[in-house]
């Protein structure tokens, strides 16, 4: 009875949170809506130098987006054990998620340094600036999450699987599966139709 | 040696102090006034009560109040800025050539167009939200208490950061919307764009957050009984305002940091070379640009609404009319943007679309005006008076709204694009609608926060000289549009046959400080007669929402009890029916008060100032801060505290002046 009533009085709060974050989320992507629009506009602006059918390797990116992809679902796996209250899988599938986003990362500046060594970075072109700040903009998003995941188990570690650690698990795979969502519009637009 | 100098310093140097006397003179009275200040606090031993009381309060009517002296004290400073420019307008004509340089004078339009818009009109809307809109709804606080500190004190960094351009370095002459190329490092390679971008930046992110916690507070706060069409009207100007700032001002956030990349790291985005595309920026500034008119406008609209039924004694006219009307524009305001640049050259066909859906827009706006109309019809007026801004409004606004769908007509724009009729139309609008409406909701709503009211003929007497140095000031202007001249113009030829207009423009403005000294006099003078005007009964204009059920000043609980909601106008019919519940008691949490907040802005602060001057160590070191803090507060759960039901029953006793 008295423990119906904490989940009755909790509850409220959570649902505040979570919708404060759908908002946030929806901010977001109007964020990046602006950014894919720019990046519309500035595809064809190369200014003499190379498109994305000289630049990209689809190959790479495919391995991006697969381990992209499969944090998503290992993030999904973590909320999942977070459900039945299961530390040790909670941690197992919070450090894979984080390393797969991780490497993630590391492809992505890997991409860019040798970008940048060829000749090619932002200074180079319309197409070339609207590139960079798209790809890094999302790259910056799924960095601030690792960070985010890292504080997240620092705090399961400290505090076990309390209300509040499972609410922030469900806010940040919110925001995890949105910067999927991103991406595979990246993907689609950037690199897809770039390469053609 | 050199090197380090530069990574400490950026590219700071001696020259960036003031160097001419008007620029001192500004600079210095600041700093002055700064001083007095903490001179006044220090001597008053005040210090610590600032900080525990207003600085670190997590109370949204402490943050509304907060909001609205900053706001003034800027509508202050972009006063100053009208004076130099219209004395500069009035006096520059054939050989002579007034009092500022080219230079100047565009830093200071466009340091006054920026000022008025993000911290005067945003800081009054933000500042009127936090104090009513809790109350409004029957709540005791907003969905994110710390996010709404954050959000503030944002807004302060943001305004800080533009004031600090006058004493340290220079601010943009670009514009109030710093169109590039103009603005971009090539045209002006100083430190003024930078600065405008990043005190915009920061503020808009605080904006960002306001717009998502008052979203989650209209959502989810509402008193039990309260269904969406039940809602006052403010509440739903505030749902569709914040829709359009959550919507908008990711753009704006996108569009600065782009024109930043541009300039600091060497990008194409807008520049005229390298593949970039300066059109593209009026676009994007537009898109967010267009609906923040809205979002301005949309919760004095609110704020008329409520006024006009408090004081003409009847139901609104037309509830539903009037959120379909907010819903309409709601939409319709992210689709005419591109009626700020018909002469880009889009062609007739994207022209004659964003021609009539400007038409359209104007159409729900009617709708509101017949309702306000109709609600005074047949009703018992009391001429008080927030009613005596309403009418104001009404008269100015319609007038300018006119001269808008006249400019709605592209081969017409093309006529008097960038003239002074347009400069004319906009500020018809944001004066005579947004500065109208705030003032009329301040002085509505000030007995509620304060307890008492304030001096009734002190009002009509700024009331009167606002609206006689507005008609003055912008009159001349229309015409002079149509004479041909342009906006942001320094100097003219006296062949022209301008400078009369001119002087009469200038002497308006002389009547609106007038007003003003009116305002300032009348917070004084109620201040100190707050006797004889107090507040005794909590419900001092006979009202009609719920706030007016609670003791003046309300507490910082808000209610004792939430109150149930069966209709509209929930607490005239409560009135009506006569009923009285006899008070209960209980535990009210509250969030404590919290300092991170304004760490955080400390931070953001540092993060703007380093980018401006490109000090590397200190951008890291803000963003550091930012992030560690950020940290810090998630962590801490003991974050609330809660009076207990007998220390309410003692507060509501007192603050309801009932003998123990």
């Amino acid at each position: 009875m008295s423990e119906a009533m904490v989940a009755h009085q909790s509850h409220p709060d959570d649902s505040k949170s979570i919708l404060g974050f759908w908002i946030y989320i929806m901010t977001d992507c109007v964020l990046f809506a602006s950014l894919f629009a720019v990046f519309a506009v500035m595809r064809n602006a190369t200014f003499g130098g190379p498109n994305g059918h000289e630049l990209f390797s689809l190959p790479f990116v495919l391995a991006e987006t697969m381990l992209l992809l499969t944090s998503s679902f290992t993030c999904g796996l973590m909320v999942l054990a977070g459900r039945v209250r299961s530390k040790q899988w909670v941690m197992l599938a919070l450090g894979v998620t984080f390393l797969l986003g991780l490497s993630f990362v590391c492809l992505e500046v890997s991409e860019f340094r040798h970008l940048v060594i060829e000749g090619n970075s932002w200074r180079r072109s319309g197409f070339l600036s609207a590139y960079f700040t798209l790809v890094a903009t999302h790259g910056l998003h799924v960095s601030i999450g690792l960070l985010w995941l890292v504080v997240n188990g620092w705090r399961i570690v400290k505090r076990g699987l309390g209300d509040v650690t499972q609410k922030r698990l469900t806010l940040f795979s919110l925001f995890w599966h949105f910067l999927d969502i991103i991406w595979i519009i990246i993907f689609s637009m950037v690199y897809l139709v770039g390469v053609r | 040696m050199f090197h380090f100098a530069s990574a400490l310093t950026g590219r700071m140097n001696m020259q960036a102090f003031p160097r001419d006397t008007i620029t001192a003179g500004g600079a210095l009275s600041m700093v002055f006034a700064l001083i007095a200040i903490a001179a006044f606090l220090t001597y008053k031993k005040r210090w610590k009560w600032l900080w525990k009381e207003w600085l670190t309060s997590l109370d949204p009517k402490r943050i509304g109040v907060m909001y609205i002296i900053v706001a003034l004290v800027m509508l202050l400073r972009g006063l100053g800025d009208v004076l130099l420019i219209r004395t500069q307008q009035a006096t520059s004509v054939g050989s002579s050539h007034g009092i500022l340089n080219s230079d100047h004078f565009q830093q200071i339009f466009s340091a006054h167009g920026s000022i008025m818009i993000f911290f005067v009109a945003m800081g009054l809307m933000f500042g009127l939200i936090n104090l009513i809109l809790p109350l409004h709804i029957g709540a005791r606080d907003v969905a994110f208490p710390f996010l709404n500190s954050v959000a503030f004190w944002l807004f302060v960094a943001g305004m800080a950061l533009m004031n600090l351009s006058i004493i340290f370095g220079e601010f943009s002459a670009a514009g109030w919307l710093a169109y590039p190329p103009l603005s971009e490092l090539q045209y002006s390679p100083g430190v003024g764009v930078d600065y405008w971008i990043w005190s915009l930046q920061i503020a808009g992110v605080g904006s960002l957050l306001s717009g998502v916690n008052f979203l989650t507070t209209i959502f989810k706060m509402r008193a039990p009984g309260m269904t969406m069409m039940k809602m006052p009207i403010f509440v739903w100007s505030v749902l569709c305002s914040m829709l359009l700032v959550v919507f908008a001002f990711p753009i704006l956030t996108v569009t600065l940091a782009l024109l930043y990349f541009d300039r600091s790291l060497g990008m194409h985005f807008f520049t005229s070379t390298g593949g970039g595309n300066p059109m593209m920026y009026v676009n994007l500034i537009w898109a967010w640009g267009h609906p923040e008119v809205y979002i301005l406008v949309l919760p004095a609209f609110g704020i008329y609404s409520e006024v006009v039924a408090t004081f003409a004694r009847k139901r609104l006219f037309g509830y539903k009319s009037m959120v379909w009307a907010l819903g309409a524009i709601t939409f319709l305001s992210f689709s005419v943007w591109l009626h700020h640049f018909f002469t880009m050259g889009a062609g007739a066909d994207v022209n004659a679309f964003f021609g009539i859906m400007t038409m359209v827009i104007a159409v729900p706006t009617g709708v509101k005006i017949f309702n306000w109309l109709f609600t005074m019809y047949h009703g018992r007026i009391l001429f008080a008076t927030p009613m005596l801004w309403f009418m104001g409004f009404i008269a100015t606004f319609t007038v300018g709204g006119v001269a808008g769908v006249l400019m709605a007509v592209p081969p017409a724009d093309f006529q008097i694009h960038n003239s002074l009729f347009l400069v004319a139309h906009f500020h018809t609008m944001i004066i005579g609608g947004v500065v109208f409406g705030y003032f009329a909701g301040i002085t509505y709503w000030f007995p509620k926060i304060f307890g008492f009211k304030l001096n009734e003929r002190l009002g009509r007497y700024a009331f009167w000289s606002w609206l006689v140095g507005f008609l003055l000031a912008f009159i001349p202007l229309y015409i002079l549009g149509f004479m041909g001249a342009t906006r942001r113009l320094d100097h003219y030829s006296a062949s022209e046959g301008w400078q009369g207009l001119f002087i009469v423009a200038g002497v308006g403005v002389l009547f609106v400080l007038l007003g003003v000294g009116f305002q300032i006099l009348q917070f004084i003078v109620s201040i100190i007669q707050r006797k004889q005007n107090i507040d005794a009964t909590g419900d001092p204009w006979n009202g009609r929402t719920l706030e007016w059920s609670a003791p003046s000043p309300v507490p910082f609980y808000n209610f004792t009890t939430i109150p149930e909601v069966h209709s509209r106008d929930a607490f005239w019919e409560t009135k009506r029916a006569k009923i009285s519940m006899p008070p209960r008691y209980e535990d009210i949490t509250l969030p404590k008060n919290s300092p991170m907040g304004i760490f955080i802005a400390a931070f953001a602060f540092m993060v703007g100032f380093g980018c401006i001057w490109h000090i590397v160590w200190l951008i890291v070191l803000g963003l550091i801060g930012v992030v560690i803090t950020v940290l810090v507060r998630s962590a801490d759960e003991d974050t609330e505290e809660t009076t207990t039901a007998a220390e309410v029953k003692r507060l509501d006793r007192v603050a309801r002046k009932v003998a123990a």
